[in-house]
């Protein structure tokens, strides 16, 4: 008897098992789940992100091309630190590269020679790690401009600018110390380089020059120094940027682009999950795939080509990687200007270009502040510009890119000179007057171009667009027949506030006193006339101007 | 009336038909939102074929992910790194074919990955647009009252305020604590001193060809021609080898007497043989390019660019001022040596630098 009721159970739970087995997989997952939630609470952070509206724009996925480059460096790199050794130590080569047979070299020269030569895959890595950190550094300053030419540095998300920024400013100075690392003829010439600009700071250059090198250059400490800043001191402040840069992000909710169903409330998009996990992690892998691609085929940085670092040689059509590119122009077309007085020398023919890299990355910094005081604009703003329709800002931004265009140019100088069959000294002068007048020149047309295309959309929202229909009319005459734009179209083209310039208060206050205005309120008026006054905005077309002129032209 | 003539009639733009009604207008004299338009179904959300085929599609990237990556571990195990190995590929030209093989099996592996998710997302995930609200950043008026209020509180219980001794004490204790920490990177380097003043040059010294490693005899040098020397003291096997070339390394010319434009130059060298510091003055980088014409010398680096006939003063570029001399002649057995160490700083200016 008993044993019948033991079958009878037992094929009951088979049935119940069988029958129920996905149910019971899906509780072993929310059990664990709930473990995790019991120590960590994760529930309400899931409950908040898990199906978190992301706005839909190619310009977008820009900033994630910076995320994804980093992590490939990081990969890359912990796997090069497995082989590399940053020691100035003097060795003799004896490997398999038998150009350099018997040549004394450092440590690190000789260890990314192996990494280069006898490491299975230690080639591929290294073009990675290098192809990677030029995918970033590029990536990151389109990005800005991204953010810059959309406005979407505007409150609440100056910080967020700041910290992008500052990962700009430092991925670039980490890129120059990982390429001066292997101590090859080439990236040994940049650390004399930097020497050379140290040295040059006024009062204090000699101390930081001696203090950073242990001692004369080159001497024994500066490829350890830079290996530990290179790869502990910077990628651990990036990393938590990077970190702080992501949850603002995701606490601000992405901006978007005007359209409809889009107001400065709302966020309209797809989910995280499962579109953008999808899109997001396969483009990380579309990322890593073309970058692994390009390092099989195009060669970077052969530093067995170069030979290992000496101070007394160097190789011609010297040049740092591209984004150092600006900082060598910036020396290269500066007069040799050097005032000696009273026993010291003050070197302006170096130090000036350092303080006007410094510049340039300042105005990068403070732009949104500086914006925000002149607008005095206190108000969120989730919703993006069109760079034509903040032509001063866009005509800013364009200035800042001519600049750094101009400098790249100056900074391959030899290059052009070589290559066009130019003078180079030719091609000097003509950045050093660019370097004056280009950016000038540059926002000029930027915002003539812009307000052109304020006027095009006027045009088109009053006058419909063109169709490419042409109509004859009974008495002869040919027509091109416009059609309205939809409402979606409308509505997106005019969706942009248009504030009036800050006005100065009135010369005498209300009891008919005097009052004093401050040359900075002055000034700030100027300022706030340039950025909205009739110069950089075409007013935009009402409702009502639409009907007078529609009713107007009526029937063809 | 044909049907193509309708057909052309539909194409025709909507005011051509007197679109009755015209815009929705919104209260501030604009156009209205007219709000999210209606979701437009894809292929693949009413066709199942359609969806059937795009999720074979996904799964065909994934398995080409497989098999790339099959062919990287092939790869690792099959060719053989180093320098002498490699094949032509067109149109690259020569390539190892280790890195070419692993860089591309490892590129396809991870793309494929890439491509079959974006795939999935694109035509089998929902692509409807949902609509989540935002929330002021800022905190309601109450929190910020509360917060406030909470702060007082503590600092009124802690004493900050107050106990102006305590308060002050303990910021002359915080402002000081990180002293130790700057103090302790004094030893990062020595203290420059004259350092930077000095060469490995001395009167009495031979120079010596950097290539031969042998002295030099006047007449070895020809018009013309540029040659590269370092102290006859110092060897590349030296310790401190790299430091001292940074700063001793020579460039010898020989120049025609009467073309040596500067008095005070002609009479450092020996018969028209001058002898200059190889270290540019603007930054540093080791000079080489000699225009035999003119005798103008020009820094690959920076095209800083100085004449030697004219005690190698600068006439274009960055660097801001001369190449140092070194004061030379010859010993009894002919060969060259200095007279004198140099008697201004080589290399780039700095602060504490006379002249």
């Amino acid at each position: 008897m008993s044993t019948h009721i033991s079958d009878a159970t037992s094929g009951a739970h088979e049935e119940i098992g069988h029958s129920e087995a996905g149910v019971e997989q899906k509780h072993l997952g929310e059990k664990s789940a709930d473990w995790v939630d019991g120590r960590l609470g994760v529930y309400n952070l899931a409950k908040a992100n898990l199906r978190k509206i992301f706005p839909d724009h190619w310009s977008f996925m820009l900033g994630e091309i910076c995320l994804y480059s980093f992590i490939i460096i990081i990969l890359t790199g912990v796997y090069l630190t497995l082989f590399f050794n940053p020691s100035m130590g003097e060795v003799v080569y004896h490997g398999t590269y038998t150009p350099l047979q018997g040549i004394k070299m450092s440590e690190a020269y000789k260890s990314a020679l192996d990494i280069s030569f006898d490491v299975r895959g230690g080639l591929l890595i290294r073009q990675i790690h290098h192809w990677a950190a030029i995918v970033f550094v590029a990536a990151m300053l389109v990005h800005m401009m991204r953010v810059f030419f959309t406005g979407a540095f505007r409150k609440p998300r100056e910080i967020n600018w700041l910290f992008g920024f500052l990962l700009l400013f430092l991925g670039m100075f980490d890129g120059f110390m990982g390429y001066s690392l292997p101590d090859d003829l080439l990236s040994g010439t940049g650390i004399r380089f930097m020497e050379g600009a140290i040295l040059s700071v006024p009062l204090v250059g000699t101390y930081l020059q001696m203090f950073l090198y242990g001692g004369q250059f080159p001497g024994n400490d500066i490829i350890p120094r830079f290996f530990t800043i290179h790869v502990l001191l910077i990628p651990g402040i990036m990393l938590g940027l990077l970190v702080a840069h992501l949850i603002l992000v995701f606490y601000h909710k992405h901006t978007q682009f005007a359209g409809p169903g889009r107001t400065e409330k709302n966020v309209v998009g797809m989910p995280l999950m499962p579109v953008y996990m999808a899109k997001a992690g396969g483009f990380f892998f579309l990322v890593f795939g073309v970058i692994a691609f390009v390092s099989a085929i195009a060669s970077v940085n052969p530093i067995w080509e170069y030979g290992p670092y000496r101070p007394d040689q160097v190789s011609t059509d010297a040049q740092p990687d591209w984004y150092m590119g600006f900082s060598e122009g910036l020396i290269r077309i500066m007069p040799g200007w050097e005032i000696r007085a009273w026993g010291h020398t003050l070197e302006l023919g170096v130090f000036i270009p350092l303080v006007i890299f410094g510049l340039m990355f300042v105005v990068i910094a403070i732009y949104p502040f500086l914006e925000g005081w002149i607008t005095g604009d206190k108000r969120e703003h989730h919703i993006l510009d069109r760079p034509r329709n903040a032509p001063v800002r866009t005509g800013l931004g364009v200035a800042w890119i001519a600049e750094y265009i101009i400098l790249l140019v100056g900074g391959g100088n030899d290059l052009f000179a070589t290559h066009l069959h130019l003078s180079i000294d030719a091609i000097t002068w003509a950045c050093r007057v660019l370097f004056f007048v280009g950016p000038v020149i540059a926002f000029m047309v930027t915002k003539r171009w812009c307000m052109g295309l304020q006027r095009r959309d006027k045009d088109k929202i009053l006058h419909g667009r063109e169709t490419g229909t042409i109509k004859r009319l009974p008495h002869g005459e040919f027509i091109e027949v416009h059609a309205q734009l939809p409402q979606e179209e409308l509505f997106r083209l005019t969706a942009h506030e248009q504030s009036a310039p800050a006005e100065l208060p009135a010369a005498v206050d209300e009891n008919g006193v005097k009052r004093k205005i401050g040359s900075i309120t002055k000034l700030r008026a100027k300022l706030s006339a340039g950025y909205f006054g009739p110069q950089s905005q075409i007013a935009k077309p009402t409702a009502e101007e639409h009907a007078e002129i529609t009713s107007g032209h009526g029937h063809h | 009336m044909t049907s193509q003539d309708n057909m052309s009639e539909e194409h025709l733009p909507e005011a051509a038909h007197g679109h009755g009604g015209g815009p929705v207008v919104s209260k501030d004299g604009y156009f209205a939102d007219p709000g999210l338009p209606p979701h437009e179904h894809r292929r693949t959300d009413i066709d199942e074929k359609a969806a059937r085929r795009a999720e074979r599609q996904v799964a065909m990237w994934f398995l080409l992910s497989m098999l790339a990556t099959v062919g990287f571990i092939a790869s690792y195990v099959i060719f053989k790194p180093g320098p002498t190995h490699h094949v032509f590929i067109w149109p690259i030209g020569n390539v190892s074919p280790l890195n070419f093989a692993l860089g591309v099996t490892l590129g396809i592996s991870l793309f494929a990955i890439g491509a079959g998710a974006v795939h999935w997302a694109r035509t089998l995930m929902s692509d409807e647009e949902h609509i989540a609200e935002r929330h002021p950043i800022e905190a309601t008026p109450e929190v910020r009252e509360q917060v406030f209020a909470d702060f007082r509180q503590g600092s009124k219980e802690s004493g900050f305020g107050r106990r102006k001794l305590i308060r002050n004490t303990m910021i002359g204790a915080m402002a000081m604590v990180p002293l130790s920490a700057v103090v302790l990177f004094r030893d990062l380097g020595p203290l420059p001193e004259k350092k930077l003043d000095t060469t490995g040059w001395k009167a009495g010294m031979l120079l010596k060809n950097m290539n031969t490693g042998e002295p030099i005899q006047a007449s070895d040098v020809q018009v013309g021609s540029l040659t590269f020397a370092m102290p006859a003291d110092l060897s590349e096997d030296d310790e401190d080898f790299q430091e001292r070339i940074a700063k001793d390394a020579l460039m010898l010319v020989r120049l025609q007497p009467g073309d040596i434009k500067d008095k005070k130059s002609a009479d450092w060298g020996y018969h028209g043989v001058l002898a200059f510091s190889k270290i540019c003055t603007h930054v540093g980088c080791p000079i080489s390019l000699y225009e035999q014409q003119t005798h103008h010398v020009l820094c690959p680096c920076h095209q800083s660019t100085f004449d030697l006939s004219d005690g190698a003063r600068v006439i274009f570029g960055p660097a801001g001022h001369a190449l140092p001399q070194l004061q030379i002649g010859v010993d009894n057995t002919g060969n060259l040596e200095a007279l004198n160490g140099f008697t201004v700083p080589v290399g780039p200016g700095f602060w504490e630098r006379s002249e």
